[in-house]
Formats: structure tokens, C-alpha cells, sequence
């Protein structure tokens, strides 16, 4: 029979709490922790933040709570201006970049904090993306041509041909989009998701390549592709205002065009 | 000490680092047959290259005049005669091929109207040694850094390398020969140790940034191979230049392009005066990053700065209309809306100087090879150890870099690394035996932190050291400041000692990690203070008002600096290499330096 709740080992305990002090201006973060190491089952610990003390963004608290509170706290960061897309979590309730997400933004009260939904946890608020980075491999994305490159010259390509690619090559790989969509939680395994169908998209779109038809052969399949039932929460989610979503669309669209010709 | 179950990997060439010198190197390797494994801290499309927005030098000449020997000549100028020309004349005659390939692989180049890769100004690019303004920067908008970062990782997928992702190198390997025989690097994911065996190493690892209080590097830029150098006893060389970018985001610190300024922007001041015409007549805004953040510091100690506390700049570029911003600089609106709270296109951006890239750095001839000082040769080889990027010091940014240079730098002498070591490697040569004993010292060094029990978390020694030199080695510096700068870093150093890591478990734990990080940096913020302290003259980056002139007959050489395990400076010198490489180009004698 189907389970219904989370296995024993899965449920989330009441964690810590840590009093901020004489705070001026005090804002909790509630955080799922979980550590490998210690056997415990998953808790949430909620830790109050003097906002008259800390930087504007969701990952000035995080840190803040990291340097001065609590170093167990572990988290993935690095450029801290959206451009790197190492901190994408759960931040109340939406899959964005902790690093551009204001506090100030988040709704009332407490501000809940869990990894990216779906993913297996490594330890706290750093998801395993192996899966999905082996499905960014999957679809072979780099430039593919039969015809030789000139020899001391780019090929050329026009402004509106380059201008296809806005929107695309954007793509900071984060997996908040393809962690948002219920059918890659349901069929991840199998099914691309939209953060790797706007990849391959990118390279369809591409005038320099001339793969497409390889490329579109490889996609069209009932899950990799067609597991996409434009619910639309990548779109929604992007922290980079990409949409996903439409290339999916552009793809479906190709494969129909070329099932018509 | 506990015993920890080692895993032994062996590969012809191990690189360290997967930004864009680090992948480069690996799939040039890739394609020389040469089996090549990458161990990253982070997943490559996150390194720090990403970050790079305004583009990459090369004089391809799409959009005007131009000639490679210019920018030979610019980067001399704009490196105040600090860069060794053989260098410099290796990575400008090979920029334009390094960019045709890049293309070739994919980037997606902004282009003109002919179908050509879109080229825009910067500073200190000139055309004809100085008179005209140089089209050479190559740009895929304001995203040039993503764009290469995200091809090149693509390039290594379509070849056949070996990523370990987020391994934390934490030492280099000696024999008793002094050749580099492999690095010590912990698996977060796992939490377990590994040897990476290589005929050689190639450090890719980056620069130091974070060293300082308000950077525009990443967390991550903790100069990681400059630590694993100096622990090896080898020297690093000039690190007393460090580039402060004029645009960081006032606050946040976060990296405005000079890009913006190239498509035309300009910076202001309290009384909205466009004071860079004052401080570089010709070149005015796109005059050399040290030039105008010098100009910036003035305005600001005069009292012309902008805002309530008088302590920035203003950067326009309204003027330019939304299409130029949303077709060029879209990346750079975002981030000063997000950042900075700012429309660019009704309001200025608060700008300041901010630290931004570190000219200095593992020392290495132009194929990448790191060299020391071994008796009187001053260009010793050390064998099996390479470094290539920020981590390295080639040196072709002398005493400053100019901007959209370091990207040609990674894929260049990337490139040059992975064609060095085809030549001096034959793929699936046998290693020798490596007693456990070469890093035992490595091992007993990271457990000992991995137990730390003193009193100072790693945060609090780490925001010491990064105000530190964020006030006594900024834009400006004098006898007084840097003296007062050495005797506090030094205490800093010391102060390591008492460190506490709180996390004890051994599966992603972040707090050894961010301390043994902190490790690497404190001896390269000793470096970088104690060798600006020494050297008593000004030059490109390094500003002492004290010695407020450029003195070639006593400083024109390359500053090396070990630093002991108790954090104690040593220094020596090599000369700067004055003699091209080849016939095609003359070398550049120093002369005044005015834009």
C-alpha cells in the first residue's frame, strides 16, 4: 500500500532556538537541518537575526547566523550577486537565490528556509545535484557541426540570430526551476525538466549549430520531453526571469513542425 | 592523530581549479591524450569567472584599426612596466586566435552588423601606442564571464576529462627532490581523504580577494594555491599589487563593468563634475583601473564624494537610452536594481573603489611553468608544478592589470599549461613510488584544524584580517599605515592559533573548509602588506604617498615573498624580463606613464 506520511527517519523535529540578545531589530529564520553524521532525524532551528546588523538579502542572514551564531550551519554560496547560482534554496515557500532574495521581501513573520525540494540532502541546505548535472551532460551541450570552422575567422552570425539566444544562454544551472516542477518530483529520474530542456533549447536555437535534427530526435520521448504538462512553476520560480517554460514550448512546437512537413 | 583511510588516484596531469583557466587546461590536456583529472571546490560553472562581465582582449580589429602590437604595448603601459614582455608579447599575438577558438566552441558573442564578434572600449586599450581609442574587448553583453565560463565547462563535457567536484585541495606534494608529485584534497560530499597523483599539478585556484573587507570576489576567492605554494616553501611574487575596480556597488560591493564606462557612462562627483578629465585628460574615464580609482580616493578626501556621508562616486549612464542598457549592459541594470536599489536608466550607481583582482601571485614563466630563485638563476623551474590564472603571476599585468586582459589571460595560458605538459609528459607514464611519509605533515595539518578547540571562531580572525586590509594596504599607502598594517596582520596571524571549528562532522563541513581557507588567506594577507611595506616607490596599483614616484632604477624587478610557518616574511627579487620573444615586436623601455 502507499505511504502516505514520511518514513519515521524522515520526519522533522522541532529543533534549537537562538535568542538574539537586545536585538533592535529582530527577524527569525526557521532552517531545516540535517546532518549525515549525527543519526538524528531532520529538525527545524529557528534562529533570531538583528536586522539593524545585517546586510539586505536572505544570504547576509544566513551568513550573519553562520559567522556569529551557529558555524555548523552549512550552505552552498560563492559570488553573492546571482551570477554563480551556488545558494538556490527553499525561501519562503519559492526556489530562489538566497543571495538576491531581500528579507525585507519575504512575508510576515518567520522566514522558513528548506533546501531545494526533491533532491536528495547532502547535510542542511545543500541538496544532491549529481542527477541533474548528468542530465545537463545527457544532452551533449556544446556547440555541434558537420561544416569546418573558417581558420582565422568566427563564424558569423547576424545581430537578430544572436539575438535568439537572449533569454537563454542566461542560464545559471541553479535547478530552482527544475526543483519547482511537480512532474520532474514525480519522474526526475527520467523526465529532462526545465532547466535542461531550456539548455538544449539554447543550442537548437543556436544558428551556428547544425545538430538540431539529432538533437530533437534525442528529446522527443514520452518523458524526457513530454513529461512537461506546462504547470509553469519554472517560469514563475527563475530567479533570473528566463522562462523555461517557452523553450519547452519551442521545442514541442519544432518536433510537431517537423512531424507536418 | 586519527588515522585516516587515504584513497589514491593517479593521472598524468592533475589541475586544481575549475574556472576558466582551470577548464581550459583540462581539456587541452583531454585533447593531447593526456589523462587529466580536475578536482574543484565548487561545480565549474560556479568559479569565479562567471562573474566577469565586460569581455576579453583581443585585437581581431572587427570594428576598427587595430593591431596586436598595440595591445602589447597597452598592457606594458598599463602594467607600469612591472610585466615581463616576453609574456605580454605571447598573450596579445595569441588573443586573437584564443577568441576565434572560443567562438568555435560556442560563446555567444554579441556581434555587428557584418555577423562579427561585437568589440567595445576599455581602459587604457588604445590604437596606435596610445593616440586612438582601441574597439578590442570581445563581449557576449555584460555577461562575458558566464558566457566563456559555461562554453568551457561544455568543451570539457565534450571531451573526455575527469571532474571531481567539490574536493578541497589542501596541500601540494613533494618528494625529497622537490618535484611536485600530487595534492591532498578532501571529498565534502563524502567527507574522506584522497591523493591525486600527477607528473605535474596545475594550480588554477584563483585569487585572494576575500583577503579583503569589501571585494567584488566571490566567497570563494581564497586563493587556495598561493597558500598551498607558500606551505610548500615556494615564493610568491608581487603580491603588493592589488587592483581596486572603480565601480563596486557602494555597500554591497558587487562589480559594476567597465564596460559601462566603455559604452560610453562616466563617473561624477558631489558637484556633478566629470572630475576624470582633471586626473587623465585623454583618456578620461577609460583611463587604467589604478588611475581612476586613485582619481576617485582624491575626490573623496577633498570632500567632493556623493551621498549623506560624502564617501562615494556617481556612475551615469542614463544618457546612453534603454536600448543600449538592455541590448549591452543588461546584466549590470539588474544587479544595480537588485544591489543597489537603482534604475540606470532615470538614476546614477553609487560606485567606489573596491578590491577586485590580484596582479601578483604564484610566480611562472609564459608556458605556465612555476619558477623560483635557485642560486643565480632567477627563472629556476620547479618540476612538476604549473599555475595558470589570478592564482598565477605570468607576470603580464606587471603592477596593474587592464580590464577584459584576465579572461585572455585564463584561456591563453590555460591553453599554454595543457601544450607544456604534452610536450614533457607521455600519456600513462608509470608514477613512482610515493611513500605516505611526503604528506604526513599535510595530514597532521589538517587534522589538527579539524579538531581545533580555541577560543576565536574562524569568522571573527577572518573579519580582523579582512578590515585590516581593507584600511592599512587600500588605494593609498604610506610608511605609517603599512607599518601599523604589518605589526596588526602579523598579530592577526598569530592569532590563527587559538582557532575554534565548531563542527566536528566530516560530511560537507563547511566550517573546516571556510577554516582552512582562512589559513590561506592570512599568509597572503601577510604577504600583501609586508611586501607592500617594502617596496618604497609607487607603481601601477601600489600608490605610497610617501614615495609618490616610480623608481625603475631601484624597484623596475619582481618582488618574492616566502612566508614561514609562524607567518614570517622573507623576501628577494627577479628582475622583470625586458626581451620579447620574438622579432615581431620590440621591447617597450619604460617611459612616463600618462593617459
Amino acid at each position: 500500500m502507499a505511504e502516505f506520511t514520511l518514513p519515521k527517519n524522515s520526519r522533522i523535529n522541532p529543533g534549537k532556538h537562538f535568542k538574539a540578545e537586545g536585538a533592535k531589530k529582530p527577524r527569525t529564520f526557521r532552517i531545516y537541518r540535517w546532518s549525515p553524521d549525527d543519526g538524528e532525524n531532520p529538525r527545524m532551528d529557528s534562529y533570531e537575526v538583528d536586522l539593524a546588523s545585517c546586510g539586505p538579502m536572505v544570504l547576509d542572514a544566513l551568513l550573519k547566523i553562520k559567522n556569529e551564531i551557529d558555524p555548523t550551519l552549512t550552505l552552498r554560496r560563492s559570488c553573492r550577486e546571482g551570477i554563480c547560482g551556488s545558494c538556490a534554496m527553499n525561501i519562503d515557500g519559492t526556489n530562489t537565490l538566497a543571495c538576491t532574495r531581500a528579507i525585507e521581501d519575504c512575508r510576515g513573520g518567520e522566514v522558513a528556509i528548506y533546501p531545494l525540494p526533491h533532491m536528495p540532502v547532502v547535510k542542511d541546505l545543500v541538496p544532491d545535484l549529481t542527477h541533474f548535472y548528468a542530465q545537463f551532460a545527457s544532452i551533449k551541450p556544446w556547440l555541434r557541426t558537420q561544416s569546418p570552422a573558417p581558420s582565422d575567422a568566427e563564424r558569423l552570425q547576424s545581430p537578430e540570430e544572436r539575438k535568439k539566444l537572449d533569454g537563454l544562454y542566461e542560464c545559471i544551472l541553479c535547478a530552482c526551476c527544475s526543483t519547482s516542477c511537480p512532474s520532474y518530483w514525480w519522474n526526475g529520474d527520467k523526465y529532462l525538466g526545465p532547466a535542461i530542456l531550456l539548455q538544449a533549447y539554447r543550442w537548437i536555437a543556436d544558428s551556428r549549430d547544425e545538430d538540431t535534427g539529432s538533437r530533437l530526435d534525442d528529446l522527443e520521448d514520452p518523458f524526457k520531453l513530454y513529461r512537461c504538462h506546462t504547470i509553469m512553476n519554472c517560469t514563475r520560480t527563475c530567479p533570473k526571469g528566463l522562462n523555461p517554460a517557452k523553450a519547452i514550448a519551442e521545442i514541442k512546437k519544432l518536433i510537431v513542425e517537423r512531424h507536418s512537413a | 592523530m586519527e588515522s585516516y583511510k587515504i584513497q589514491q588516484h593517479k593521472y598524468d596531469v592533475v589541475v586544481v581549479g575549475a574556472g576558466g583557466a582551470g577548464l581550459r587546461a583540462t581539456f587541452g590536456l583531454a585533447e593531447k591524450g593526456l589523462k587529466a583529472a580536475c578536482v574543484s571546490k565548487v561545480f565549474p560553472t560556479r568559479s569565479h569567472t562567471v562573474a566577469a562581465q565586460g569581455g576579453i582582449a583581443a585585437a581581431l580589429g572587427n570594428m576598427g584599426e587595430d593591431d596586436w602590437r598595440f595591445h602589447f604595448y597597452d598592457t606594458i603601459k598599463g602594467g607600469d612596466w612591472l610585466g615581463d614582455q616576453d609574456a605580454i608579447e605571447y598573450m596579445c599575438k595569441h588573443a586573437p586566435e584564443a577568441v576565434i577558438e572560443l567562438e568555435h566552441y560556442g560563446v555567444p558573442f554579441s556581434r555587428t552588423e557584418e555577423g562579427k564578434i561585437y568589440q567595445r572600449p576599455f581602459g587604457g586599450m588604445t590604437t596606435h601606442y596610445g593616440k586612438g581609442t582601441a574597439l578590442r574587448t570581445c563581449a557576449a553583453a555584460d555577461r562575458t564571464g558566464h558566457a566563456i565560463l559555461h562554453t568551457l565547462y561544455q568543451q570539457s563535457l565534450a571531451h573526455d576529462a575527469t571532474f571531481f567536484v567539490e574536493y578541497f585541495a589542501t596541500d601540494l606534494i613533494f618528494d625529497d627532490e622537490g618535484v611536485c608529485r600530487g595534492v591532498l584534497a578532501l571529498d565534502l560530499n563524502e567527507g574522506t581523504l584522497h591523493v591525486f597523483r600527477g607528473h605535474a599539478v596545475v594550480l588554477a585556484t584563483g585569487g585572494y580577494g576575500r583577503a579583503y573587507f569589501s571585494c567584488t570576489s566571490a566567497h570563494t576567492c581564497t586563493g587556495d594555491g598561493g597558500g598551498m605554494v607558500l606551505r610548500a616553501g615556494l615564493p610568491l611574487q608581487d603580491l603588493e599589487f592589488v587592483q581596486f575596480h572603480p565601480t563596486g556597488i557602494y555597500g554591497a560591493g558587487c562589480l559594476i563593468t567597465e564596460g559601462v564606462r566603455g559604452e560610453g557612462g562616466y563617473l561624477t562627483n558631489a558637484k556633478g563634475e566629470r572630475f576624470m578629465e582633471r586626473y587623465a585628460p585623454s583618456a578620461k574615464d577609460l583611463a587604467s583601473r589604478d588611475v581612476v580609482s586613485r582619481a576617485e580616493t582624491i575626490e573623496i578626501r577633498e570632500g567632493r564624494g556623493v551621498g549623506e556621508h560624502a564617501d562615494h562616486m556617481h556612475l551615469n549612464l542614463m544618457h546612453l537610452g534603454s536600448e543600449v542598457i538592455n541590448e549591452r549592459l543588461p546584466g549590470i541594470a539588474e544587479t544595480a536594481r537588485i544591489f543597489a536599489g537603482v534604475d540606470v536608466t532615470k538614476e546614477p550607481i553609487p560606485v567606489l573603489p573596491t578590491a577586485h583582482y590580484n596582479m601578483g601571485g604564484i610566480p611562472t614563466n609564459y608556458h605556465g611553468e612555476v619558477v623560483h630563485k635557485k642560486g643565480d638563476d632567477p627563472d629556476a623551474v620547479v618540476p612538476g608544478l604549473f599555475a595558470i590564472g589570478e592564482a598565477a603571476c605570468v607576470s603580464v599585468h606587471g603592477a596593474n592589470r587592464l580590464g577584459s586582459n584576465s579572461l585572455l589571460d585564463l584561456v591563453v595560458f590555460g591553453r599554454a599549461a595543457a601544450h607544456r605538459c604534452a610536450e614533457i609528459i607521455k600519456p600513462g607514464t608509470a608514477h613512482k613510488d610515493l611513500p605516505a611519509s611526503t604528506y604526513d605533515q599535510a595530514l597532521s595539518r589538517f587534522d589538527k584544524l579539524r579538531h581545533a578547540d580555541g577560543d576565536t571562531p574562524t569568522a571573527q580572525i577572518r573579519i580582523n584580517m579582512q578590515k585590516t586590509m581593507q584600511v592599512d594596504a587600500a588605494v593609498y599607502r604610506t610608511q605609517e599605515t603599512l607599518q601599523q598594517g604589518c605589526t596588526k596582520i602579523s598579530k592577526i596571524h598569530d592569532s590563527f592559533a587559538d582557532v575554534r571549528v565548531s563542527d566536528r562532522s566530516m560530511v560537507w563541513n563547511s566550517d573546516l573548509v571556510e577554516t582552512l581557507e582562512l589559513s590561506n588567506l592570512l599568509d597572503q594577507a601577510v604577504a600583501t602588506m609586508h611586501s607592500a611595506e617594502q617596496r618604497k616607490e609607487s607603481r601601477g596599483a601600489h600608490a605610497r604617498e610617501d614615495f609618490p614616484d616610480r623608481n625603475d632604477g631601484e624597484w623596475m624587478k619582481h618582488t618574492l615573498v616566502w612566508v614561514d610557518d609562524k607567518g614570517k616574511p622573507r623576501f628577494d627579487y627577479r628582475p622583470v624580463h625586458m626581451d620579447t620573444l620574438s622579432d615581431d615586436v620590440e621591447t617597450v623601455p619604460p617611459k612616463k606613464r600618462v593617459y
